[in-house]
């Protein structure tokens, strides 16, 4: 049901989000450079953290967001092959998604916004930044809100029938970024532009720190899912084979619903502002938010296993190489499960309590989510964008080869920048820093990390140059004849699912359960700032 | 509900896993009393300079009856004063630290020893330093664009070489 409307809707939202990610991926180059300090000329502290900032943004609001809101146009409208609900609503959201993002930019590239993509205060951005910020998400609910209406309308037309997988997955997408971004948005609209206007004179720099937490790790499996919904529903029929488990694979998006929001404190493992058993609790609930990642891990080797079995492979490893490398989306879902292997080791320590206190705010963490987010999840936006954009300019890709080049590279160059960065970490090298000064022997340590992490910085720069390049070329090519109609085939499972328990097909009971997780881990965290005396900072610059 | 075999055996080891690493953990905060510094309490960050505490001539190193080590922080742009201390190794040393203005963090490479300093609440860890020599201490959180200088001096050195000094007298400023 890929109508002209769908694909002038999702075009229009891939456009914006590689727009945004081909202009962050110059400056994620420039930073590296700078950060070298090999070209003295480039060093700028306001320069740098402008750009940063900038890029930060972009790369994981501006990029994400606009992605997961065309994707999940596509999907639900394959999946469950009825038009969308609502386009109207759908172009008011773009709209007020699209103008959020110009209001944020301007004081971003101005330098009037260096508050880092974390804008933690009492450091002072612009209030523009804020209300472009604030827009940006309030577009993103008219989306979400379609999802959910299509699925229960679908579930309607169809009673006792199993939702299509995608369409779940989606939809526990659309409901996971309505509770996460629930923390941010009060935290801006209640402190952040009150303040910045001059409405307030004080904020409570550990009230927003506590509210932004509560956004800060579900909004990394926000950016996720899609991701995953490429693992089970695109890769295993790439790869010529069917999805080993539809029924875990549902068992796993319900996980990453009720478990990736009440655990935001171990981004405040070292803050002062909250008590040790409240950070244990939310500690030990990231754990098990391992686990359906894990049971992916396992859904996707299984399926993508039986592929390489059918297409002739023999032997304990034999299956790997009978695999279609060639494929743009096995080579992706392959480099990003590499990735994914290593950056969730690295995460397993981040969410280690104590232990955090070795890597906190170190280069460590910019390695690890660079690698999870950039690597793991961004690879698999682009192998998406790859399959979905002949079904949607309705013209081929201008070339097979490059896509493979591409996605190798993007590969090779996390894998190169990531590294220098996890070892910088633990050697001391504190994220965020424009350049080094300090005067200390640790320093010569971080030398040669430093050299191997502009090397990483350039292929990736090459890398998503040509991205960008392979989806502006094969769109400006002349049409070549009749439009293609291919629609968009998703893996079947391998068990033919005729029912499944009401419990993985609809999500009301997992919102009464993510509310009283909520309340147990967030209530009072969140009252303590009003039942104990404490002092609200005034603004400062930067 | 239809799950293979393998896939149930799966299961079983991944929750075995993440049962371990949780155990190790629980271990470590209940039996050993590791814990990320989680001190509410909180503090007038505009009016440091009037405070019992952190008023300028309160900053710095103080031996306490007991022996023990503590040190008064202040975290300001740009720099942790007093700028440089001394401590000695193979000492308990409890840190007390407010920011004077915006969000800071504090880490020694090489150490434990770290926290985020929020103004509004003072930040409190205790470490021991194994081992004598220059550490730096670095701010770890954007601060403002003079961030990259951002940092102080701690001089670790031998226990037996560390002064005896009455209570309540600063040393090593």
């Amino acid at each position: 049901m890929l109508t002209i409307e769908i694909r002038k809707l999702a075009l229009s939202h891939f456009a914006v989000a590689f727009g945004a990610f081909g202009l962050a991926a110059l400056m994620g180059f420039y930073q590296v450079l700078a950060r070298s300090d090999l070209i003295p000329a480039l060093q700028s502290p306001g320069v740098y953290f402008a750009s940063v900032s900038t890029h930060g943004v972009l790369m994981a609001y501006v990029l994400t967001t606009f992605f997961i809101m065309g994707f999940g146009y596509v999907t639900a409208v394959s999946s469950l092959k009825t038009p969308l609900w609502n386009p109207r609503w759908a172009w008011i959201g773009f709209w007020t998604s699209a103008v959020g993002t110009g209001l944020a930019a301007l004081p971003l590239l101005l330098g009037r916004a260096s508050v880092l993509y974390t804008f933690y205060p009492p450091v002072q951005a612009h209030a523009l930044f804020y209300i472009g910020a604030a827009l940006l998400v309030v577009g993103s609910w008219f989306w979400a809100v379609i999802m959910i209406v299509m699925h229960g309308q679908w579930k309607k037309a169809h009673p006792g029938e199993p939702v299509p997988l995608p369409m779940f997955a989606t939809t526990a997408n659309a409901i996971l970024w309505l509770w996460t971004s629930a923390g941010v948005a009060s935290e801006v609209v209640f402190q952040l532009i009150p303040w910045s206007m001059g409405l307030k004179d004080t904020v409570d720099p550990g009230l927003a720190r506590t509210l932004f937490a509560w956004t800060l790790h579900p909004i990394v499996y926000f950016w996720l899912i899609p991701a995953y919904i490429a693992l089970y529903s695109f890769v295993p029929k790439a790869a010529g084979g069917k999805l080993f488990s539809d029924e875990l694979g549902r068992v796993a998006f319900v996980m990453l619903l009720v478990l990736s929001l009440p655990i935001g404190f171990h981004h405040l493992y070292m803050d002062p502002q909250q008590g040790a058993g409240f950070k244990l609790s939310h500690g030990t609930l990231t754990f098990l938010v391992a686990v359906p990642t894990l049971l992916t891990a396992f859904t996707i080797t299984a399926s993508v296993e039986l592929a390489g079995r059918i297409n002739g492979g023999t032997g304990l490893f034999g299956w790997i190489g009978a695999l279609p490398w060639r494929n743009s989306m096995v080579l992706a879902g392959i480099l990003a499960a590499a990735m994914l292997v290593l950056g969730g080791f690295g995460g397993l320590v981040n969410a280690s309590y104590a232990m955090n206190a070795m890597v906190h705010n170190t280069a460590w963490v910019a390695g690890h989510f660079h690698l999870i987010f950039g690597g793991t999840t961004v690879i698999l936006y682009m192998a998406t964008t790859y399959y979905l954009w002949p079904r949607l300019t309705g013209k081929p890709l201008c070339s097979s080869t490059l896509p493979l080049i591409q996605l190798w590279s993007w590969f090779w160059g996390f894998v190169i920048l990531t590294t220098a960065w996890h070892i910088l970490g633990l050697l001391g090298q504190p994220r965020r820093i424009s350049t080094v000064t300090y005067h200390s022997p640790l320093t010569f340590a971080w030398d040669p990390y430093i050299l191997t992490m502009v090397v990483g910085g350039t292929v990736l720069m090459v890398s998503a140059g040509l991205f960008v390049y392979i989806l502006a070329k094969s769109y400006r090519q002349p049409e070549t004849g009749p439009i293609q109609a291919d629609e968009i085939e998703y893996a079947e499972p391998l068990e033919p699912v005729t029912r499944v328990h009401p419990l993985l097909n609809g999500f009301s009971v997992w919102n009464i359960a993510l509310a009283v997780l909520m309340l147990a881990n967030f209530g009072y965290p969140i009252a303590q700032f009003f039942l104990i005396k404490t002092f609200g900072s005034v603004a400062w610059g930067y | 509900m239809h799950i293979h075999p393998l896939e149930k055996r799966w299961i079983y080891l991944v929750l075995a896993v993440v049962g371990i690493f949780l155990a190790a953990i629980f271990y470590t905060a209940l039996a050993r009393n590791i814990h990320p510094p989680s001190h509410i309490e909180p503090i007038d960050s505009a009016s440091l300079h009037l405070s019992a505490e952190f008023a300028e001539d309160k900053l710095g190193v103080w031996t306490q009856p007991d022996g023990t080590i503590r040190v008064t922080l202040v975290a300001a742009r740009y720099g942790f004063y007093p700028r440089e201390i001394r401590l000695p190794a193979g000492t308990p040393v409890t840190f007390r630290i407010a920011s004077a203005d915006v969000l800071h963090g504090v880490h020694i490479p090489m150490t434990n020893m770290g926290t985020m300093v929020v103004p509004g609440y003072v930040s409190e860890i205790t470490t021991t330093f194994p081992k004598p020599g220059e550490y730096p201490m670095l701010c770890n959180e954007y601060c403002g664009l003079g961030h990259d200088h951002m940092w102080s001096k701690v001089t670790v050195v031998a226990k037996e070489s560390w002064p005896e000094a009455s209570a309540a007298q600063p040393i090593g400023r």
